[in-house]
Formats: C-alpha cells, structure tokens, sequence
C-alpha cells in the first residue's frame, strides 16, 4: 500500500548513499588554504580566459546581475543554479562538499556561515585582497563574514529589524507606535482592550525574532572561536531578561503566538489580527505582497527599546556569497563575489528591483534605493528608516557551527512553549542543555 | 538424484533441450538484469553501506572513529527513537484496522452489486491515492487550519470553539486521519479484486443452502480473501513504522506538535540533515527495519495459525 512513503524513504536512502559516497575524499579536499593571492597579472589572465563558473542561489531574478557580470567579463560564465531555497541548498551544498564536486560561488545566510567555514568549505578571501573593503559594509554585515582575518566572503543583504505598524489601528486604539519596551506592554494591553486584536505575534518556529530581540538588548548567547570552543550562553542575566518579559506577555494574553509565515500568519496579518510586526528589512517589501488589501495603512518606524537613548536593533536573515573551497576557477569566482557585491550598477539594482537590503553602504545612501516612496506605507520613504536602524545594529554577534541543530532544538524546547504557551524559563533551559549535550557530542568544548 | 534425472534426460533428449533450457536461462537473466542493477545498485549496496556506516561515530570536531555497536545501544536507550517506534506502534494498533475495516466494508458493498454507479463510488473511493502524497497533506494542513481553515471555520460558524487539529495531543489523530482517507481506496482495489476472482458457484451453492448476503460475506467471502488481506495488513505495518513525508509537511506548519522526532524515520531524517550525524542515523534506520522486520513477522505467523486453525 504506501507505495508512496516506501519511493520518499527510497528516495532518502539514495540521496544518503550520495551524501555519504565521497565522506572519504571529503576531508582531504577541503584543507587547502592559500596563504598568497593571486597577483594583479594573474587576475588579469584569468578573467580573460573563457571559463565556467557555478553559482548557487535562491534570489530570484539574480540572473540580472549576472548579466552585468559577464558584459562586463564576456570571457567568464556564470552558470546560476536554484536549488529551491536555503534549508534545500545547505543539504545539496553538504553533500557536494562530501563528493569534491562543489560549485564555484554559493549564497550562504550569515547564521549558516560558521557551519561551512568549520568543515574548511569555503575559501579565505584575505589573500584576494577582500579585508580592505571592510569599510565599505555596514558592521554589522562585516562581522558576520570574517573571524580574525579570514574573509569568508562578501556581505550580500541584510535583515536589520525595525516596526511595521497599522497606524489606522493604532489610531483607534489611541496609541503611538510604543519608543520602549515599557511603553510596548502599556500598548500591548490597550490595543488588545480597544481593537480586540493583539498588538504583535512572537513566533515560535523560527528563532530569528527572538534572537534579533536578545542581540538588541545586548546579549550574546552564542559564540565559536574558530576552532573548537563554541559559547552557549543562554542562561545569562541579559537573556533571561528578555524572554521573561515576553512570558509576562504571553501569560496575560496580550500578543499572539501565531507560527509566522504560514498561511494562517498571512491572513491574520492582512485581517488586522496583528497590529504590528517585528520586520526584518526584507519584511517592508514581502508584506505589501501578502496583505495587500491593507495598502496604505502600514508605517515604519525603528522597534521599542530599552534605553530610547542608545537605539538598538538585531539581525534577521541576511546572505553572504561566497567561494568554495574546492573550486578550480578560485579567480574568477572571487571577482564574481565581488562585483555581485561591490558594484554600483549590480548593488543598485539588487537593492531596487529585488528589494534586497543592501549591505553596501554606499548602496544604501543611494538616493534611488533611499528615497523609495512606497505606496503601501503611505508613501513613506521605508528603505531610510530601515537604513538608519542597520547602522544601531552591533557588529559583535555570533553564530554556533551547527546552527540547524540550534534552530531545530530552538523549535522543540523553547519555541514549543511560546506556541503552547507554557512557561517560558523551564523551556529555555532545555534548549540550553541541548545544545550543550549536542557540542559535546560533536566534540566541541563548551563555555558558558 | 539429480545425477538420476540428468543421465536419464541425457538419454531420452540429446543436446537440443538442454540448449533450449540454456537459451531460456538466458533470456530470463537478461530480462531480469536490468531490474537485479538497478536492485543492486540503489538498494543492496547503499543498504551495506549503511551498515557500514551505522558502525563509526563522526563528530564534526574530531573526526571519524570506529565505535563498533556504540550506536546501537546509543538507540536502544535513546528516549525519542523508543517513543517514536511507540506512537508508531499507537499508529498501527488504532489506525490500521479502521482504515481495513473500512476498505473490506466498502469492498463488500461494490462487490455485492447492490450499488448504483458501483464503478463511479469504485473510482471515487480509489481517487485519494492517485494524489500524490505531498498534496494530500499539504491540502489537509489547510483544512485542519486553526483560525482560517475550513473545518476551524464551520465551528466558529457554529458558535462553537474549534478543536486545535494541530496541536501536541491532536496531531496523531490529524495524521491518521490522512492516511486513512488516502489508503482505504487502494487496499479497498486489492480486496475487490480478491473478492471478484471468488468462483459465482460458490454463491450459488450457499444460496441454495438458504444463505443471505451477509451470511455469504461472512463464510464465504472474507475466508476467500484471507491471503488478499493478510497482505494489506503486512504493507500497513510496513507503511505505518515508515511514516515520513505526513509529519514532516505538518511540521513546517505545526513544529512544536511534531518536533524532530515524531516518526523514526523523520528523527532519521533530522540526524543526518539537520544534526549532520549520519553514523547515528543508519544505526536508527537499521534497528527500525528489524522493528519492522519482527513485527511483521508475527502478524504473518498469528495469520498463518489463524488460518490452520479454521481449516480444521
């Protein structure tokens, strides 16, 4: 009878095998550092010799951009592969490390970065002459691509999170949008009273919202040296902080605990059951496609704080590309990375017509990116409120080395209690205590 | 024996039979050879190879050692993969006879030929499994829905609270419902053509004897179609330790009611992808086969007694 899971489970044992055919050959291939670039005349040579190169990525219409390259370096081919997404891309990426068959450039989420550099999977880009353009980035992108010296690649886009906010629901409610986190709970409570619907929803199947309210308030859960200590801090005064404000939240009824972007979080957000929304950069954009019968009666503003004094804001999402390891046209693939990334024309237009946030800096005061009227706001100028927010972000947050562990514990333990709404603290130490069993088991030394 | 056979083949057939056999053996190879490939390739070599792997213990910081059967009794004292074979062996006992009984009760009602439009209620009933397995769980997480899903909404209209279909304690009960609702139509096909296949002398004969339908069904139509049955049973208790793809759609919608390890084969599944430790993995994936392997084998044996027993 159940042909149907017999052919998946098939399905899963083949791409096993295929993950697994080259774990022999894996290790070996991946150790090679350079510690010298290339020279000026070895560049030269290379980007006007016709060569093939892989690129993988899921923005949609990056073909665009990779246009402009090859105008530019006609010699050069770029041959875009969409593996459907990142979670689908990191499991195809893996088992291409295994087999020694990788591509030339891949698209990896800063969050995902640490869990490719620690299987020596991706190139160091300092001796291509990358760690001068560090100015050139917002910091808080910078950061998330190099350790030390290494410059694993260049910074793509960005998910500084700020306030997206109904103001005709605010109105009625007779609320501002709330400066602090004091003045969010007050807010929180009057909406509810008034509107009936809840101000925000706090999410528990993805950690990026809560992580991005802990980087706010100035915690730093996680850390990796590089090597083999991670930091798994998820017990200090700074976090606990944070997610018991959100209990005392959760427990009064005041926001929803709604899964996001699902279907049921789409038609709540466009029904006004959510007043607000904790948005990444990348949120502005992606709403007005899904609740666009709320056209108009959105504004942008920067999320409450904790001291309205120093704002300060988190990441949510954001991608770097860079080079594997292993490629065989290491050149070619680094100016690739750095003209996606670095170029006006092709920044510009990734910025204004895939609306990604731009890490460039120079992209984001551009005028034509900058001063973007959009309609669904109101005709407010979103990208400039979301460009100051990126420069309140912190440069110093890190990642764990198997952040899909991290997030999928994060879903079970203390993402499960911010659904159910059970309490929060008890669930916090799960996570904590899974990740630790985990490091250890993978052989990492654990400080908290 | 055999030297007895041969030498007397020998003498009554010279060389054109055996050349015959020969040719013939050939041909069955060579027609069996691409499926035995492909067989030995996908299946047989990846299986050892797992069993290889199941052996070694690969941390991400500190490389491949070999751990002999570490891994299995890492399992064997492993919370999630018990509770896993656990709700799978819920799954089984709870869903498997209603989705039969009801696959055997409608089979029973084309095949008395009492149905108007029995070929259209015969399609109908099958259609749920030509879809494919992804779309019926994507279409019924709409309907479970909690606020906007059709089901949640028919309650509000109602003025009744909805039923969470989607939360911790319901899920199960959501999955089997799926399940069922995609597998009775298939198992429903085997039984009909079981029954179908059952000589019309039979009837007649119980007829005489002053039998009603139901009287027919029950000595006559279900013991004809033991083995047809046994053998839904045998691929339902495969299926069910296998359920894979339900629960893991459900969880993109539903993470903290299924979590990573809600079936063996999705905590398989999240150990090497998710955990990036395969070693592990296979070890689960082998011990679930023998799970599978054991379990099947008894209802095969109870089955076995059951019909020496009626025999007599």
């Amino acid at each position: 009878m159940h042909l149907t899971r017999r052919t998946a489970m098939l399905a899963g044992v083949a791409a096993l095998s295929v993950a697994l055919a080259g774990c022999a050959g894996g290790s070996s291939g991946g150790g090679a550092e350079t510690a010298k670039g290339p020279t000026q005349a070895e560049v030269d040579k290379a980007m006007t010799t016709p060569t093939t190169i892989d690129f993988w990525s899921w923005v949609p219409d990056i073909q665009n951009e990779i246009a402009l390259f090859e105008k530019k370096y006609p010699a050069i081919t770029v041959n875009l592969q969409n593996q459907g997404g990142a979670t689908a891309q990191y499991q195809k990426l893996r088992a291409a490390i295994k087999s020694g068959q990788v591509p030339d450039v891949a698209q990896i989420e800063y969050s995902f970065l640490p869990s490719f550099t620690i299987t020596k999977s991706v190139l160091d880009l300092a001796p291509y002459g990358f760690g001068d353009l560090k100015s050139a980035y917002s910091p808080s992108a910078w950061g998330q691509v190099t350790s030390g010296d290494q410059v694993w690649g260049l910074p793509q886009d960005l998910g500084p999170t700020g306030y997206l906010y109904r103001s005709d629901l605010f109105e009625k409610a007779g609320i501002e949008p709330p400066a602090t986190w004091d003045d969010f709970a007050d807010a929180a409570r009057t909406f509810k009273q008034s509107t009936g619907a809840y101000i925000t929803d706090l999410p528990g199947n993805s950690f990026s919202p809560i992580l991005a309210l802990l980087w706010q308030a100035g915690a730093r859960p996680f850390g990796y040296d590089g090597n083999k200590t991670v930091t798994i801090d998820l017990d200090s005064p700074q976090v606990t902080k944070v997610v018991d404000y959100w209990d005392d939240l959760i427990q009064q009824d005041l926001i929803a605990t709604d899964p996001q972007l699902d279907d049921n979080w789409y038609q709540s957000m466009s029904r006004g059951q959510y007043g607000s929304w904790l948005a990444a950069a990348w949120g502005p954009v992606f709403l007005q496609g899904t609740a666009a019968n709320t056209t108009g009666l959105w504004r942008a503003t920067d999320m409450p704080q904790l001291d309205a004094s120093k704002p300060a804001s988190g990441n949510q999402g954001g991608s770097a590309d860079v080079v594997m390891a292993g490629s065989k046209h290491a050149i070619a693939a680094a100016q690739f990375v750095k003209f996606l990334n670095s170029d006006e024309s092709s920044t510009t237009q990734l910025a204004t017509q895939q609306y990604l946030f731009p890490s460039l800096l120079a992209t984001q005061q551009n005028d034509a990116f900058r001063q973007q009227k959009l309609e669904f706001y109101g005709g407010q100028t979103v990208n400039d409120v979301f460009v100051d927010i990126a420069g309140t972000v912190s440069s110093d947050w890190q990642w764990l080395p198997f952040n899909d562990y991290a997030s999928s514990s994060f879903k079970e333990t203390l993402g499960a209690a911010i659904t159910d709404r059970s309490a929060l603290e008890p669930a916090l130490k799960k996570w904590q205590s899974q990740l630790v069993a985990y490091a250890k088991q993978q052989g990492f030394t654990v400080k908290d | 024996m055999t030297t007895l056979t041969l030498s007397r083949r020998r003498s009554a057939v010279p060389r054109r039979r055996s050349a015959d056999a020969r040719r013939k053996h050939i041909a069955a190879y060579s027609f069996l050879t691409p499926f035995l490939i492909v067989f030995v390739a996908m299946l047989v070599v990846p299986l050892f190879y797992a069993g290889y792997l199941s052996l070694f213990r690969a941390q991400i910081v500190g490389g491949t050692t070999f751990v002999g059967l570490d891994n299995y009794v890492r399992a064997l004292a492993d919370p999630r993969f018990l509770e896993g074979v656990g709700r799978m062996s819920l799954f089984l006992v709870v869903q498997v006879p209603i989705m039969l009984g009801l696959a055997l009760f409608f089979a029973l009602a084309l095949d008395s030929g009492r149905v108007r439009g029995g070929k259209y209620a015969r399609l109908a009933i099958f259609v749920p499994y030509a879809v494919p397995g992804v779309v019926t769980t994507l279409m019924w997480g709409y309907l479970y829905g909690r606020n906007f899903g059709p089901i949640a909404q028919f309650f509000e209209a109602l003025g009744l609270h909805a039923p969470d279909l989607l939360a911790p304690g319901t899920i199960l009960g959501s999955i089997m419902n799926i399940v069922t609702w995609q597998y009775i139509g298939y198992n429903m096909v085997i039984m009909y053509s079981a029954l179908r296949a059952i000589p019309q002398e039979l009837y007649e004969a119980a007829r005489i004897d002053g039998a009603g339908q139901f009287r027919i069904a029950w000595s006559i139509k279900i013991p004809s179609i033991r083995s047809a049955i046994m053998l839904t049973i045998i691929f339902s208790v495969i299926g069910s330790f296998q359920l894979f793809s339900e629960p893991k759609l459900l969880y993109e919608i539903a993470p903290n009611a299924i979590g990573t390890s809600f079936s063996p084969n999705l905590y398989a599944y999240n150990l090497a992808f998710t955990n990036q430790d395969v070693n592990y993995a296979a070890a689960i994936a082998f011990l679930l086969g023998f799970v599978i392997m054991i379990v099947s084998y008894v209802v095969q044996l109870s089955g076995n007694r059951r019909e020496k027993g009626g025999a007599r």
